[in-house]
C-alpha cells in the first residue's frame, strides 16, 4: 500500500471531521441566536408603539380579545379534556389489540393531521351554517377542541403506560376492581403528566386562528356592565361573536381595520400572545422537571 | 525465546472521577501470541483492554496516569491520536455489532473511511478479510444480503472480518464469545488461534478455560490491580498468589 | 354489586370516548367527501379542469354553475411554497438534530430542546406577523420586488422556521434510537466523529428523518393563516420566486366566508378542501410504509 497516499486520504478525513463539526457548531448557534432575536423583535416592537389604552377594554385595546382568548380555550377545554382523557383511558388500559383499537389509532393521526383551516371549514358547514347561528364562541371551542383531541388522548395513554405494572397489580391485588384502580390509583399517579399535556393543548389553542375565523368571528362587541347570559354582548355569553388574539392580529393585518394605529396594536397583541405561550411551554417544561425530580427522589 | 513486545504498560492507573479503576498496572503485551485478561466482572479487565485503544476517550471523566507504549516507541496517549492508533489496535465488541449494511459495506466501511474506492481493490480486501475469519465460504454468496440476518456466531466472525479488513497489528477481543453458543464459541476460539500467525491479541474472557485454551500468557486483576502475570500454563499450574490460586480454583468470584 | 356496577359504567363511558373519536373522523372525512365532490358531481366539472385548469371564475350563486373552477394556481402556490421551505428546512433541522445529539448531547437537552419547543409553541399568525414586519420588507428591499415583497420567497421562509422544529425533533429521536454499539463499531475502526455519523448513524436513522420531514410537509401543506400573511394573495402563476402568487390554504381562508352555502364557488373551495386533506392522509400513509418497510429490514435477527 502507498502509505503516502493513505496518510494523507485520512488527514484529510479529519480535517473534513473538524470542518463539519465547526459547521455544526455555526448551524446550531444561529436557530439558537434566531429564536432570541426574533423574541426580542416581537417584545420591542410591542413596547415601541404602545400605549396602554391598547391594552383596555375598548374598541382600541385588546382586552377583550384577551378575556376572548382565555374563555374560548377554558371552553374548549371543558369539552376536550373529559373526552380525551377518557378516549386515552380506555387505549391504555382496556383497549385490545384488535381491529377496533387499530381504527382508533388512525383516526387520531389522521385528527392530529388535519389541517386546522380545514377543521374551520368543518366546524363553519357543521356549527354556524347548520345550526343556523352567527359566529358564536361556543363554536370555535368546539373546532379548538377537535384539534386538541388528538393531543391529549396520546398523552394520557402515554402516562399511563408508563407507569409500572406494580401499580395496577398492587390496587388490583387489594381487591380494586379495574376501573377503581385507574381512579384511585393510576390517574393520580400520572395527573402532572396529563396536565403538562392539558397545558401544551391549551398553549396551542391561544395561538389558533385558521380554524376560528369562520367559527368565533372576527369582531367583539363586549358591554362589562351586561350580565344577562343571552344578550350578545355579555361577556360570559358563549354564543356571541368572540375574536380572540390570534384572529385580532390577523384582522389588524391584513382586512385593515377602523384604526389608524392598527399595526401598533397588532404589534402590542403579538408581544403579549408571544409572552403566553412563553410562559405556558415554560410552565409545562418546569411541571415536566419537578416530576422527574419527584420520581428519581432528587 | 525472542519475543518482540508489542504494547508494553507501565504504573497504569485509571480513574472514573473519583474511583480508581486500575492501580498501578504493569504489563507486556507479547507480539504474535494470544494475551488473556482474566477475573472477577468488575475487577478492570474491560477498563484495562479498552485503554489499548483509547476506546477510553467515549466515556466522560476518565483520567488515565503511567504509560502505554506501542512498539516500544510511541506513547499511545502521546505520540498518536485516537483514530490512527485505532486502526492498527483494532477491536472486537462483547456483543457482535454489525451495521444494518450488507455483509460486503461492513466489511468494506473501514477501508472506506480510509479512502479507499476502487471496486477491486475493495473486493480484494472484503475477500481476504472474510477468509481470515474462516467465514467467506458461508458468505461468498450472499455479500449483498444485510448483516443483521446472519446467526450470532456468524455475525461476531463477519465483526472479526470487519476489523481484519483494516489491517491492525493487535485485535482487543472484549469477551468475544459471552453472547454465543458452545459451536460458534468454538469456531471462535479456533479463529484466534490461526490469527496469531499474522497478529497480536489481547483478549478478556470470563471463562478460565477458554484462557487455558487459547492465550500463551495470562493476566489475572482483581479490584482494579493486576495480580499476576505470565505464560497461562504456569499461571494455571502454579499460581504465585493465593488470590489467583483462589480464583482458578473456583473458591471466589 | 356496586363495584361491579362501576367498572361497567366506567368502562362503558370511556369505551365511548374512544369510538366518538372514530365517530368524528369519519364524520369530517364524510363531509369533507361530500362537500368536496359536488364541484364534479353537482356542478359536473371534471377532476382534470379543477387540478390543471388556471381559469378560476366560480359562479356564486346556488344552484346555477357554469363557472371556472380551475384551481392549478393554488396548487402550484401550495407545492412551490411548500418544495421551497422543505428545501430550506430539511438539511438546516437535520444538522441541528446532528448538532443536539451527536455533537453537544448537553447543550441540546439544557438549551436547544426547550428552545425548539419554544419555537413550536410560537403561534402562526405570529409567523405570518413576523412575515409582515420582517421578511416581506426585506424581500422588497433585497430584492427590489415588484410587487412589494409578498412573495413566494417570503411563504418558503416563514413555512420553514414553522416546520424546522418538527423535522429537527423527530430526526434527532431517530438519531438517539440509534444503538450505541454502532457508534462504538465505527470508532474502535479507527473512523472520525463525521464519519461515524455521516456513514453509520444517518443511514441507520434514515426512515426516522424521512418521517420528520414527511410530518413537516403536512404541517407546510396545512398552514393557512402564515402563508396568507405573505404570500401576496395573487391569483397567477409566480413569474419567479419573488412574485406574489395564492395557494390552497390561503383562498380558503380569503374567501369562504364571503360564498353561499352550497354555491359552485362554495363548493370548489370544499374541492379544495378535500384535497388538502387527501394530502394529509396521503402522507400518513407514507409515514406508515417507511415504518413497515424499516421494521421488516432491521427485524432480520
Amino acid at each position: 500500500m502507498n502509505s503516502e497516499q493513505f496518510q494523507k486520504k485520512i488527514q484529510a478525513a479529519k480535517k473534513t471531521d473538524k470542518v463539519v463539526t465547526t459547521i455544526l457548531y455555526v448551524i446550531g448557534g444561529f436557530f439558537l441566536v434566531l429564536l432570541i432575536v426574533l423574541a426580542a423583535y416581537i417584545l420591542i416592537k410591542g413596547a415601541m408603539g404602545f400605549k396602554p389604552s391598547y391594552l383596555s377594554f375598548t374598541s382600541e385595546g385588546i382586552g377583550n380579545q384577551f378575556f376572548n382568548t382565555l374563555y374560548l380555550v377554558v371552553l374548549s377545554l371543558i369539552i376536550s379534556v373529559p373526552i380525551g382523557i377518557g378516549a386515552g383511558i380506555y387505549l391504555a388500559e382496556y383497549a385490545g389489540d384488535n381491529k377496533l383499537t387499530a381504527v382508533i389509532r388512525i383516526s387520531i393521526e389522521s385528527l392530529s393531521s388535519l389541517p386546522s383551516i380545514v377543521v374551520g371549514l368543518f366546524g363553519y358547514l357543521v356549527f354556524i351554517l347548520m345550526t343556523g347561528m352567527d359566529w358564536n364562541l361556543f363554536a370555535g371551542a368546539l373546532a379548538v377542541s377537535i384539534l386538541s383531541l388528538p393531543s391529549i388522548t396520546t398523552t394520557t395513554e402515554d402516562a399511563l403506560r408508563s407507569l409500572p405494572k406494580s401499580y395496577k397489580q398492587g390496587s388490583m391485588g387489594l381487591g380494586a376492581s379495574h376501573w377503581k384502580a385507574i381512579t384511585s390509583v393510576l390517574l393520580p399517579a400520572c395527573f402532572p403528566r396529563i396536565i403538562t399535556g392539558v397545558i401544551l393543548a391549551a398553549g396551542r389553542g391561544f395561538g389558533e386562528a385558521a380554524a376560528l375565523l369562520y367559527t368565533a368571528g372576527q369582531s367583539t362587541v363586549l358591554n362589562w356592565h351586561n350580565w344577562n347570559l343571552t344578550s350578545p354582548t355579555c361577556p360570559l355569553n358563549p354564543f356571541r361573536s368572540g375574536e380572540t388574539l390570534a384572529l385580532h392580529i390577523w384582522v389588524l393585518r391584513t382586512e385593515g381595520s377602523l384604526h389608524a394605529n392598527s399595526t401598533d396594536i397588532a404589534n402590542v397583541a403579538a408581544a403579549v400572545l408571544i409572552i403566553l405561550t412563553l410562559v405556558f411551554s415554560l410552565g409545562a417544561r418546569q411541571i415536566t422537571r419537578n416530576i422527574t425530580k419527584k420520581a428519581t427522589g432528587e | 525465546m525472542s519475543e518482540n513486545i508489542k504494547i508494553s504498560v507501565k504504573d497504569l492507573d485509571l480513574y472514573y472521577g473519583s474511583f480508581q479503576a486500575l492501580k498501578k498496572v504493569n504489563l507486556e503485551v507479547a507480539e504474535h501470541k494470544i494475551t488473556a485478561l482474566i477475573g472477577p466482572s468488575g475487577c478492570g479487565k474491560s477498563t484495562f483492554l479498552k485503554t489499548q485503544n483509547r476506546m477510553n476517550d467515549l466515556e466522560k471523566g476518565v483520567k488515565i496516569e503511567g504509560q502505554l507504549l506501542l512498539d516500544n516507541k510511541i506513547d499511545i496517549y502521546k505520540d498518536i491520536d485516537a483514530m490512527d492508533l485505532r486502526k492498527r489496535v483494532g477491536m472486537v465488541f462483547q456483543q457482535p455489532n454489525p451495521f444494518p449494511k450488507s455483509i460486503y459495506d461492513n466489511v468494506a466501511y473501514g477501508p472506506r473511511i480510509n479512502g479507499i474506492k476502487s471496486k477491486a481493490k475493495l473486493d480484494e480486501i472484503v475477500e481476504r478479510s472474510l477468509k481470515q475469519a474462516a467465514i467467506w465460504d458461508e458468505l461468498k454468496d450472499r455479500l449483498t444480503k444485510s448483516a443483521l440476518g446472519l446467526s450470532g456466531g456468524q455475525q461476531q466472525r463477519l465483526c472479526i472480518a470487519r476489523t481484519l479488513a483494516v489491517e491492525p497489528d493487535v485485535l482487543l477481543m472484549d469477551e468475544p464469545t459471552s453472547a454465543l453458543d458452545p459451536i460458534s464459541t468454538s469456531s471462535i476460539e479456533d479463529l484466534a488461534q490461526e490469527l496469531k500467525e499474522n497478529y497480536t491479541i489481547v483478549i478478556v474472557t470470563h471463562n478460565m478455560q477458554q484462557a487455558v485454551r487459547i492465550s500463551d500468557y495470562t493476566a489475572f486483576f482483581l479490584l482494579g490491580e493486576m495480580v499476576e502475570f505470565g505464560k497461562t500454563e504456569d499461571l494455571f499450574a502454579a499460581p504465585k498468589d493465593p488470590r489467583t490460586e483462589r480464583y482458578i480454583t473456583g473458591r471466589f468470584g | 354489586m356496586k363495584n361491579f356496577r362501576k367498572e361497567y359504567a366506567g368502562r362503558s363511558i370511556v369505551t365511548i370516548c374512544g369510538l366518538f373519536l372514530i365517530a368524528l373522523t369519519v364524520i369530517i372525512a364524510v363531509f369533507l367527501i361530500i362537500r368536496g365532490s359536488g364541484t364534479f358531481t353537482q356542478y359536473h366539472h371534471s377532476i382534470a379542469e379543477f387540478l390543471f385548469s388556471s381559469e378560476w371564475a366560480p359562479n356564486d350563486a346556488v344552484g346555477e354553475g357554469g363557472g371556472k373552477v380551475g384551481a392549478a394556481v393554488y396548487i402550484v402556490g401550495s407545492l412551490l411554497t411548500c418544495g421551497l421551505a422543505i428545501a430550506i428546512a430539511a438539511p438546516l433541522a437535520l444538522a441541528e438534530a446532528i448538532f443536539i445529539t451527536e455533537i453537544s448531547p448537553k447543550l441540546g437537552s439544557s438549551l436547544f430542546q426547550p428552545a425548539i419547543e419554544i419555537f413550536t409553541g410560537i403561534p402562526s399568525v405570529v409567523y405570518g406577523w413576523i412575515g409582515l414586519s420582517l421578511l416581506v420588507p426585506f424581500v422588497r428591499d433585497a430584492f427590489h420586488a415588484a410587487k412589494g415583497g409578498y412573495s413566494v420567497l417570503a411563504a418558503g421562509i416563514i413555512l420553514a422556521l414553522m416546520i424546522f422544529p418538527t423535522i429537527t425533533t423527530v430526526a434527532a429521536d431517530a438519531i438517539r434510537s440509534v444503538p450505541d454499539s454502532y457508534r462504538k463499531a465505527s470508532y474502535g475502526l479507527g473512523s472520525t466523529r463525521w464519519q461515524m455519523i455521516w456513514h453509520v448513524v444517518l443511514p441507520a436513522a434514515l426512515p426516522g428523518i424521512f418521517t420528520g420531514i414527511i410530518l413537516g410537509l403536512t404541517r407546510a401543506f396545512g398552514e393557512a393563516l402564515a402563508v396568507a400573511m405573505v404570500i401576496g394573495k395573487t391569483r397567477a402563476f409566480p413569474a419567479n420566486i419573488i412574485s406574489p402568487t395564492n395557494n390552497l390554504t390561503a383562498a380558503i381562508a380569503a374567501d369562504m366566508g364571503n360564498t353561499s352555502n352550497g354555491g359552485e364557488y362554495n363548493m370548489a373551495l370544499w374541492s379544495m378542501g378535500l384535497l388538502l386533506f387527501i394530502i394529509s392522509m396521503i402522507c400518513i400513509v407514507a409515514i406508515h410504509v417507511i415504518s413497515v418497510r424499516n421494521r421488516k429490514k432491521t427485524g432480520g435477527h
